[in-house]
């Protein structure tokens, strides 16, 4: 035990060898939160796949009645935020302190524009009265039997654009806690974990969009032309 | 104490500008190739586009070809846990009334 005793710092906490031993554990650690992660919007994708095989063209008309062009405009700016983002854990490894709270402040900013753009978007969605459960429910060009399967369609897309959001909402906190700690020098070449993992969430958040923007958005586009 | 960027392969920004550009257009692919008829194909495509934007954040935002081989196998393990719970359901839903009931 001897040659393990070493000053306790944050990069090098006591029970471990040495730094990178600690980095890699923090690494599988966040994984391994992310892949319940992936089980957990897995069971959601699961539901959207079943009920899409048993209303193919209902789904497809009520997924022609959202904005496409703002959907891809706004993967875009989480695009965007995700490469701010990974700037900001380079800053994090090259040691520069400074660039880490700026390029931390542009994904905080592009993330508030992309939950900005999908309050506007739900929005959109009420003055429509395309809300399930709604008494003035109503799809243009569906069949009013089919209405209640094109409620279906809108339980799912509000049910994973939420869970989605409420995922940002939770980053964009991580996010504030970042910066503030950032701006107050608490990140070095030798420990920016914190910059790296939160890192690997937002990264992961984009994931779940970029499965969700085709799948709700996209499907049988040319149905409606 | 060790250096801590020994182990640490730091990207160029020109990567990540490259990904980055990648993404965006991958994103605009997707959204054209909606609108034609691809018949079947569409979700096949769309699916195929979006894995594909998956594995370039993976690969290079999230690090992954640089990590060690025990999370590179528990990325793709929890990639198989996924397949099971998409497939399984799917085979069951798929085959119902595959069989009559009998009596019935």
């Amino acid at each position: 035990m001897a040659d393990h005793a070493h000053t306790e710092t944050l990069a090098l906490r006591v029970q471990f060898d040495d730094e990178a031993q600690q980095k890699d554990a923090s690494t599988l650690g966040m994984w391994i939160f992310l892949i319940t992660e992936i089980m957990f919007f897995g069971g959601m994708f699961a539901v959207y796949t079943v009920y899409r095989n048993f209303y193919p063209t209902v789904f497809a008309i009520a997924s022609s009645s959202l904005n496409e062009v703002i959907g891809a405009l706004n993967t875009g700016v989480l695009l965007l935020s995700s490469f701010t983002m990974v700037m900001a854990v380079r800053a994090g490894q090259l040691g520069q302190s400074k660039a880490i709270v700026w390029f931390l402040i542009l994904t905080l900013l592009f993330g508030g524009v992309f939950l900005g753009v999908k309050a506007y978007e739900w929005n959109e969605k009420f003055e429509e009265h395309h809300i399930p459960g709604q008494a003035a429910f109503h799809l243009e060009g569906v069949a009013p039997a089919d209405q209640g399967h094109a409620q279906l369609f809108f339980s799912i897309y509000f049910a994973m654009t939420g869970l989605h959001a409420l995922h940002m909402i939770i980053g964009v906190g991580i996010l504030l806690t970042l910066i503030v700690q950032a701006n107050k020098g608490r990140f070095s070449a030798s420990y920016y974990t914190p910059v790296d993992v939160a890192g690997l969430y937002w990264h992961f958040v984009d994931i779940i969009w970029i499965f969700l923007f085709p799948l709700l958005y996209l499907i049988d586009r040319h149905l409606g032309k | 104490m060790s250096d801590p960027n020994e182990h640490t392969h730091i990207d160029s920004v020109g990567t990540y500008i490259k990904i980055l550009v990648a993404l965006l257009v991958a994103t605009g692919l997707t959204s054209w190739v909606a609108n034609i008829d691809l018949g079947p194909f569409s979700t096949i495509v769309a699916l195929g586009i979006a894995t594909a934007k998956m594995t370039l954040v993976a690969l290079f935002f999230m690090h992954i070809r640089h990590s060690t081989k025990l999370t590179k196998l528990v990325v793709v393990g929890g990639l198989l846990w996924l397949a099971i719970l998409l497939l399984l359901t799917m085979t069951d839903f798929a085959t119902r009334g595959i069989l009559g009931v009998p009596g019935k």
